[in-house]
């Protein structure tokens, strides 16, 4: 496993160090970075010139040059990296190190969103092969393949944010809009629901009733200018949750989960009132991440302490509901800065910006609104990137489980008379997850290069726009620099993707042959 | 009556699979079976005979120029006098599409003279979103030929050799997946000036064979253990014909369907190319810069962007409908499924008539 281990990694040095050489001539002698000042009247010409010479070492050609680029970055093995300076003479690692985190927050929530959505989603179609539901499931995902990202974007530019943006000045939803919605929501919520054709015309009934009235009441109220959640929404939400876990991992007969469900949501009412008055002034993330693993450990201990057997499932589900809470806690919170938020400058009313990552008028120590201004800028090019790739996830989520319901050991589990949900919960899905996994492991690697359209789109100085204002401006360290450390990450993520496979899948073998 | 028909048409399916089908029929018919695919098909091919012949043939080569007139009539550097409409309530529309489908408004219906609109310096909108779809599909064409033929060749060769040869051909495709295809774009566009857009497809196509090759190798892998090459091997048979004659034909499924894959990723790769300024230049014209160009007039004038995002977005639905029709008719497992499937219905409809 060892040699296997140190083969790959020595191999992927040795394609890396080709594909730089390459990387680096090509765009090396695709342009020469002399040429605008070459033509610019400045008196200091001459010098402007010799300088920029000395620093990018313009005087020694292409081929030669690399390697002493490459010098400077085997300096990681003395722990002294020199990736060179830009052509603005900045060092290269100082401008990556700014745009990794902004690339990050960009991506990881995105991707995030569309593993868990698409993974579900697919498994939903899979269990329901052949389906209205599953026709309409794949329809939608094609749809979601063939679109370009930057055409997406410029939509959610003029409907999202701006439509919406207008539609707060006077926030009143037509009678014929709110049908429309109710309509859509109930026959879509529905069909995920159930299968069953009389049983889906009832929920579709219940479901439309009551979206009219929730909209109808949020239009009377004007809840999206002024929304509030309180505590009845904070409990309301929770246990919605909290049920759709719970049935998933206990069914619906087992009232030892209802009760423990109950408990939860006693515990949430209860701090519902000392946890929503938080200031916010001396907040930060590191609180917030402490505060909600705190909620996720609680949850776990009181799964716990009440399960009798199955302590590990009571356990999960209990950290995950409890987790769960703190998240609407965290939004109960933001919901109380909105009003303030909107007045904000740099905000004036229009809260869904459509462009940069952060609001640069913005300045306060409330931490609330500082998160709530993050959020704000990420839901445009978030929704985009996860429109996209969530379709892939999918198709990939319902092929696996439809390879797995097929085999011999799910035929057994049903013929010892397990029910149903124990069967795709327990038995099929862990190991649909594996061809999965090494799929997420290989999708993340590549993030930190990956959304370079959106990022210009939305006018996000991250690690995409870096790369394309280096490529377009001649900035050959800073491309390098850029090039050198995604593709490097993306190669690791490969190797793990492969390694993980092994270690998840007994039955491949990664180091004999 | 039902269960005499039911019965007629399980007859007529015992006889089909007593006369014995080819391989090739029975996957046309499975893919003939799948709605969406067909649908897709007609319509892929309906856009590729309205595109090519409303706007003739126009490429630019190293070689030569190619200029073939199209019925129609505007071509895409004419400037007309622009139409201007000011609503009552005074909003000024400039270059409105003439395009009028709805019959019921008291004008009928109408194509007009610019049927998409106009930009606003007067270019018929029409003409440029017709050429860019041209441009387009046949850099997808282009890529798609380059990167099945690569792929098929550097995959089967190295499945089918194996050891050494196998090692390095597929640190090669390591390679060539590192290198990003905006690099690609920013090198011929700048260093090499513009050459047109087959020079743009050819190397972007000799960049994006690597997952067929992968593919393909693992297909022949497994396909070169077979008796029947060990027979043909036995018999005499070079490499070379084994190879072309004996593992391909196995293998053509794989082949077509990540193919048709790849002409579905190739439509947005150049669009988004394009659109940040490093795959098709200037001049010409594809689907991807007419949104980038117009894109900051979607509000004035939201046509320009909905005719080429129309045409894209349906060009890639319809040749991924196609690729999953295909996918299908090449995959043995799906029609047991689907029997499985109907036999079950068969079965809980039998209970059903039990209990009633």
């Amino acid at each position: 496993m060892l040699s296997y281990i140190g083969r790959r990694i020595a191999i992927t040095f040795f394609i890396l160090f080709g594909s730089s050489f390459l990387v680096y001539n090509a765009q090396a002698l695709s342009g020469d970075p002399l040429a605008d000042l070459s033509q610019s009247t400045a008196p200091n010409k001459a010098y402007l010139i010799h300088k920029l010479t000395m620093q990018l070492q313009l005087d020694v050609p292409p081929p030669a040059r690399y390697f002493l680029w490459l010098k400077g970055i085997l300096g990681i093995f003395i722990g002294k990296p020199n990736f060179g300076l830009s052509r603005l003479g900045s060092p290269v690692l100082d401008k990556i190190a700014v745009a990794i985190p902004i690339t990050l927050r960009l991506v990881v929530a995105a991707t995030l969103i569309a593993i868990l959505l698409g993974i579900a989603i697919g498994i939903i179609s899979a269990l329901r092969q052949y389906s209205r539901l599953d026709y309409s499931i794949t329809v939608v995902t094609f749809l979601c393949f063939s679109l370009p990202v930057f055409w997406i974007a410029v939509l959610l530019k003029q409907y999202l944010a701006i439509g919406f943006n207008d539609f707060l000045v006077n926030p009143v939803i037509p009678e014929v809009t709110m049908t429309i919605l109710a309509l859509l929501f109930a026959i879509a919520l529905s069909s995920f629901i159930t299968s069953n054709r009389k049983s889906f015309w009832i929920s579709a009934a219940i479901v439309f009733a009551f979206m009219e009235l929730a909209l109808h009441l949020v239009s009377y109220f004007e809840l999206l200018r002024h929304p509030q959640l309180g505590i009845i929404g904070t409990v309301v939400l929770t246990a919605l949750f909290g049920l759709g876990l719970i049935t998933m991992a206990f069914g619906t007969r087992n009232r030892r989960a209802f009760y423990f469900l109950g408990t939860l949501i006693f515990l949430v009412a209860l701090s519902y009132f000392p946890l929503s008055g938080i200031t916010g002034e001396d907040w930060n993330f590191l609180k917030l991440g402490g505060a909600l693993l705190g909620f996720a450990v609680l949850g776990g201990l009181i799964g716990w302490f009440w399960s009798k057997e199955d302590k590990s499932t009571y356990a999960r589900t209990g950290a995950i509901t409890l987790f769960i809470a703190g998240l609407v806690f965290t939004l109960s919170n933001l919901v109380n800065v909105w009003n303030k938020y909107f007045e904000i400058d740099g905000v004036n009313g229009r809260p869904v910006p459509t462009i940069g990552s952060s609001n640069v008028l913005l300045d306060t120590k409330n931490f609330w609104i500082i998160l709530l201004d993050i959020i704000m800028h990420l839901i445009l090019p978030t929704l985009g990137i996860m429109l996209i790739s969530f379709a892939g996830y999918v198709r990939y989520a319902r092929s696996s489980f439809l390879e797995i319901m097929n085999l011999d050991y799910i035929r057994t589990a049903r013929a010892k008379g397990l029910p149903e949900r124990v069967v795709v919960t327990r038995h099929a899905l862990r190991n649909a997850m594996i061809p999965l996994t090494t799929l997420i492991a290989f999708d993340l690697s590549g993030l930190i290069g990956g959304a370079f359209i959106t990022e210009s789109i939305y006018g996000w100085r991250g690690m995409g726009t870096l790369f394309l204002s280096a490529v377009s401006g001649q900035d050959l360290n800073l491309l390098m620099g850029v090039f050198f450390l995604t593709s490097f990450l993306a190669l690791m993520g490969n190797l793990a993707a492969d390694l993980l496979y092994g270690v998840l899948d007994p039955r491949i073998s990664t180091g004999r042959k | 009556m039902l269960k005499s028909k039911k019965s007629n048409l399980s007859a007529a399916v015992a006889e089909v699979d007593v006369k014995g089908q080819s391989q090739g029929q029975l996957i046309r018919k499975k893919f003939f079976r799948h709605k969406g695919a067909v649908f897709g098909l007609v319509y892929f091919m309906l856009l590729v005979v309205f595109v090519f012949s409303s706007a003739g043939l126009h490429l630019k080569t190293p070689i030569g120029n190619a200029n073939l007139p199209g019925w129609w009539p505007i071509p895409v550097d004419q400037m007309d006098e622009v139409k201007v409409d000011l609503s009552p309530d005074g909003i000024l529309t400039i270059g409105a599409p003439t395009l009028d489908l709805n019959p019921f408004d008291g004008n009928g219906m109408a194509i007009g003279t610019h049927p998409a609109g106009q930009d606003n310096i007067g270019h018929d909108y029409f003409s440029l979103v017709i050429n860019g779809a041209q441009t387009s599909l046949m850099v997808m064409f282009i890529i798609g030929i380059v990167s099945g033929l690569l792929g098929t060749i550097i995959g089967s060769i190295s499945g089918y050799f194996g050891g050494k040869v196998d090692q390095v051909l597929m640190r090669f495709t390591d390679l060539i997946i590192t290198i990003p295809t905006v690099i690609i774009g920013a090198l011929i566009g700048a260093k090499f000036g513009n050459l047109g857009v087959v020079i743009l497809a050819l190397f972007l196509g000799m960049f994006s064979w690597t997952g067929l090759a992968r593919l393909v190798r693992g297909e022949f892998l497994s396909l070169r253990e077979r008796e029947f090459v060990d027979a043909a091997r036995v018999s005499g048979a070079k490499n070379g014909r084994i190879i072309f004659k004996h593992i391909l034909p196995n293998a053509v499924g794989v082949i077509i369907v990540s193919v048709s894959l790849i002409l579905s990723g190739a439509i947005l790769l150049e669009t988004s190319l394009s659109y940040v300024g490093f795959g098709v230049q200037a001049p010409e014209v594809s689907l991807g810069t007419l949104i980038s160009t117009y894109q900051d007039s979607f509000q004035a004038s939201p046509w320009l962007f909905w005719w080429p995002g129309f045409f894209m977005v349906t060009i890639a639905l319809s040749v991924n409908f196609i690729g999953d029709g295909l996918r299908d008719a090449f995959d043995p497992r799906q029609g047991n499924v689907k029997k499985f499937r109907s036999l079950k219905n068969k079965k809980t409809n039998k209970k059903a008539e039990q209990t009633a």
